[in-house]
């Protein structure tokens, strides 16, 4: 006799769990529970849109109300992903509107959005809440206005860092006058003006208004009359902070800011003149994130702004920073958990600033929360990085980028192998790791042994041979994601280790030694993967099998190859794997 | 007794070419990339060059057709950057280049302030310096800081301008100062006036004699003219 609870209370029991990986691991208990589970669940993240189809999503979950979805590979931020390469999600969009008749959110990263898939969403969902587009591209303005204007339950549009073509700003003006939902709106990548008097009235009647990020065009003067509006605003992006300072401007911003008790988060500052910062001293106290990453501010005046933040949780800034600074923010945000520093002039070939491994050495001294990284600069040594990693064993994300490709111990012009090595050595939780500088076999090595927990790596310009890369897929137990460019990685290592491939979400490699026989071979060898060689120069078969293909994207796939690749890709053994499908 | 000494010093430098150390930093990519392969500037191999070289060591056979590829990637001149580095996102890299351009336009109009530091190498010393440029107001007060700095490989270096001396230069190991301008050029020190030169100057090299035979025409013509 089978002892089991009714199927209400297993859903009921089910409802708790919002981890996919709990959810997961609950469907494979039997199968009743996978059944129960499969119709309960509604929130789901395909980290890879071409890993799945929207019809094997859909078959299976048929009560989602809520998707994320990821499309291109992450290198496509730096340009490495030719033009049309994919991640359209239109066929998502129409898979979802025919099947998912009350979806509410609808996050896409790194996909291609059209004016259509958004007049679709717009329509096709009565009560769409959540249009998350973070770096997607493909969509205009136009688009924007059908969601504006058809979703009359909106809660949050976040356009973060996407691509949009911006034909003017009227879209905004688009949402009615009765739309009164708006908790969060993002549009600070946009470029058109829009009308002040829609936005001022649009933030008037939503009082549940907890976010807004304004875009650049949006001018110093006309912020305190937003904030006037919005005073239980928790998170707030400035437009451009610039203009000759006025006396009046100045003090009626004190004043809207100084009505801003619940403000968190503040972003924007583009152009920003420094006079202006001082405006914002009084909601300083309760700042915990703050994103300076356009503000072309020198180090004093960002000292100035950063020590009165005590609860300064999260600081993404320009390198004008300097160790000075990162030295102050040492002693003043004892709470610091993120910190990223950008370069303000990357392409130059000397130091515009004086920014160097020590600052990011003193911050690792000096806050004991800091588990997140993201440092640009232009020199490193072996004992920053040891030291780095004796200060903070707690690190999760550690991603160096020495300005410099292969870039030695700039005083003892040793590779970097012993400074990432104790970085994954001390750092046991690593996640995410991103290395740069002169490195040999011997820092993969070191990888592979130590960084069980890492799960996403980014090599450049680094390695000697195929051992590199066999000592991290043998060795790094956790890994999702490995980006390589320009590494002298082969074929033996990317054969001898090709099953690793099938517990990884995806594997980039481009600019590195790898052949067009050795592509074949993994795709023939491995049917669950789609081997796709990224080629500009042609067919892959008009040059000989050993020829180094351009780029190679591998990942594991049930939904079988890619029905829309451009004429650049090419899926390896297609035919094979057709038979399955 | 000085020339025993460099002799010395270049052993040491193939040494060090061979473990493909090099010391101080190269220019950036666009310089790297846009100089004839022939003429590198400081050693320091360009980021195709290390990378062509690596794809060599990685094993594979290579066939006429890999050599081919390789043989292409060197030829390329282009000054291209390479894509993609550093890895910044472009919405990033526009509003540097706009707030850049803003505020260099401010600083030009508020007259040259500030130093000038440019980085000085020397073929076969051990390490790079760094000068003032704004700190002279000659050429010749420029030579003798420099002959300050590089005491011990000074040869050649203060009777560049005499012609007799060019001609010793051409013939043994006297060094030649050389910089790299706006542009990315190699050129000859003195040929323009001191102040275009201060402004123009990004890095100083003072290259090896024998690898300034290319240069030495422009500037026996000048000492022709001078005299």
């Amino acid at each position: 006799m089978a002892y089991s609870f009714p199927e209400e209370v297993l859903e009921y029991v089910f409802a708790f769990l919002s981890s996919d990986k709990d959810r997961n691991a609950v469907s494979l208990v039997c199968k009743s529970w996978y059944e129960i589970e499969r119709w309960c669940r509604r929130r789901v993240f395909i980290g890879n849109c071409y890993a799945v189809s929207p019809q094997i999503v859909i078959r299976r979950f048929p009560e989602v109300r809520a998707v994320k979805i990821k499309g291109k590979p992450h290198f496509a931020d730096f340009n490495l992903v030719p033009e049309r390469w994919g991640a359209y999600v239109y066929p998502w969009i129409s898979a979802m509107a025919r099947s998912y008749p009350w979806l509410e959110e609808i996050k896409l990263k790194r996909m291609v959005v059209t004016d259509e898939s958004l007049e679709l969403i717009s329509k096709s969902f009565k009560n769409f809440k959540v249009l998350m587009l973070s770096s997607c591209e493909g969509f205009t303005t136009d688009g924007l206005s059908s969601i504006a204007a058809n979703c009359r339950n909106l809660r949050e549009l976040d356009l973060r860092e996407s691509d949009v073509e911006d034909l003017s700003g009227h879209w905004l003006s688009h949402f009615p006058d009765n739309f009164t939902s708006l908790v969060s709106l993002n549009m600070s990548c946009l470029g058109s003006e829009v009308s002040f008097s829609a936005l001022e009235r649009l933030v008037s009647r939503c009082p549940n208004l907890k976010t807004l990020r304004l875009n650049r065009a949006v001018p110093v003067e006309k912020l305190a009359s937003l904030l006037r509006r919005a005073p239980q605003l928790v998170e707030f992006g400035t437009g451009a902070y610039s203009t000759e300072i006025r006396t009046d401007i100045f003090s009626n911003l004190v004043g809207a800011f100084s009505g801003c008790k619940h403000l968190k988060s503040l972003s924007g500052f583009w152009d920003v003149v420094p006079a202006y910062l001082p405006a914002m001293y009084c909601v300083c106290s309760r700042i915990t994130s703050l994103n300076l990453s356009y503000a072309t501010v020198q180090s004093p005046d960002l000292v100035e702004l950063i020590s009165q933040c005590p609860n300064l949780k999260c600081l993404w800034v320009l390198d004008y920073i300097e160790d000075a600074g990162l030295k102050a923010l040492s002693s003043y945000c004892k709470d610091l958990q993120e910190l990223r520093v950008f370069p303000s002039d990357p392409y130059s070939a000397e130091p515009n600033v004086s920014l160097t491994e020590q600052g990011l050495v003193t911050v690792s001294a000096g806050c004991p929360k800091l588990q997140s990284v993201l440092y640009f600069c232009r020199q490193m040594s072996n004992a920053a990085l040891v030291a780095i990693a004796r200060n903070r064993p707690n690190l999760i994300r550690f991603r160096l980028c020495i300005i410099e490709p292969q870039a030695p111990d700039y005083l003892t012009l040793e590779p970097l192998d012993t400074g990432f090595g104790a970085i994954v050595e001390h750092c046991k939780e690593l996640r995410r790791l991103s290395l740069s500088g002169l490195l040999t076999d011997r820092v993969f090595e070191y990888i592979g042994t130590h960084a069980k927990k890492l799960e996403m790596l980014s090599i450049a310009f680094a390695g000697d041979s195929d051992l590199g890369l066999h000592y991290v897929l043998s060795g790094c137990e956790s890994l999702r994601k490995l980006e390589i460019r320009d590494c002298p990685f082969g074929d033996k290592a990317l054969l001898a280790n090709a099953a690793k491939l099938e517990t990884m979400r995806s594997l980039w490699m481009s600019s590195c030694s790898v052949s067009y026989g050795a592509c074949k071979l993994l795709g023939q060898k491995m049917p669950n993967l789609n081997v796709e060689v990224i080629d500009e120069r042609g067919p892959p078969d008009s040059r000989p099998k050993t020829c180094p293909v351009e780029k190679l994207y591998v990942y594991r796939t049930v939904a079988g190859p890619r029905a829309d690749k451009p004429d650049f890709v090419w899926t390896m053994d297609e035919d094979g794997a057709l038979r399955l499908s | 007794m000085e020339v025993g000494v460099m002799k010395m010093v270049n052993k040491e430098k193939l040494n060090l070419k061979e473990t493909e150390l090099r010391l101080g930093l190269p220019g950036n990519d666009e310089e790297i990339m846009g100089k004839n392969l022939t003429l590198n500037s400081n050693g320091k191999r360009g980021y195709t060059e290390t990378v062509g070289l690596k794809l060599n060591f990685s094993g594979m056979d290579q066939t006429d057709d890999q050599k081919e590829k390789n043989l292409h990637k060197e030829k390329t001149p282009a000054k291209a950057q390479v894509v993609g580095w550093p890895p910044v996102r472009s919405f990033r890299k526009n509003i540097m280049a706009v707030q850049k351009n803003e505020s260099e336009e401010t600083t030009d109009k508020a007259g040259m302030g500030g130093a000038a530091y440019v980085k000085v190498s020397m073929d076969g010393a051990p390490y790079l310096r760094k000068v003032d440029l704004k700190k002279y107001t000659t050429y010749q007060e420029l030579f003798d800081a420099l002959g300050k700095m590089f005491s011990s490989f000074t040869i050649g270096m203060m009777d560049f301008m005499n012609e007799s001396k060019l001609i010793d230069l051409l013939n043994d190991s006297d060094y030649v100062p050389t910089y790299e301008d706006k542009d990315g050029d190699w050129m000859l020190v003195g040929d323009v006036p001191w102040k275009m030169f201060v402004e123009s100057c990004k890095r100083l090299r003072i290259m090896k004699g024998t690898e300034a035979i290319g240069l030495a025409p422009r500037a026996m013509e000048k000492c022709k003219n001078q005299s």
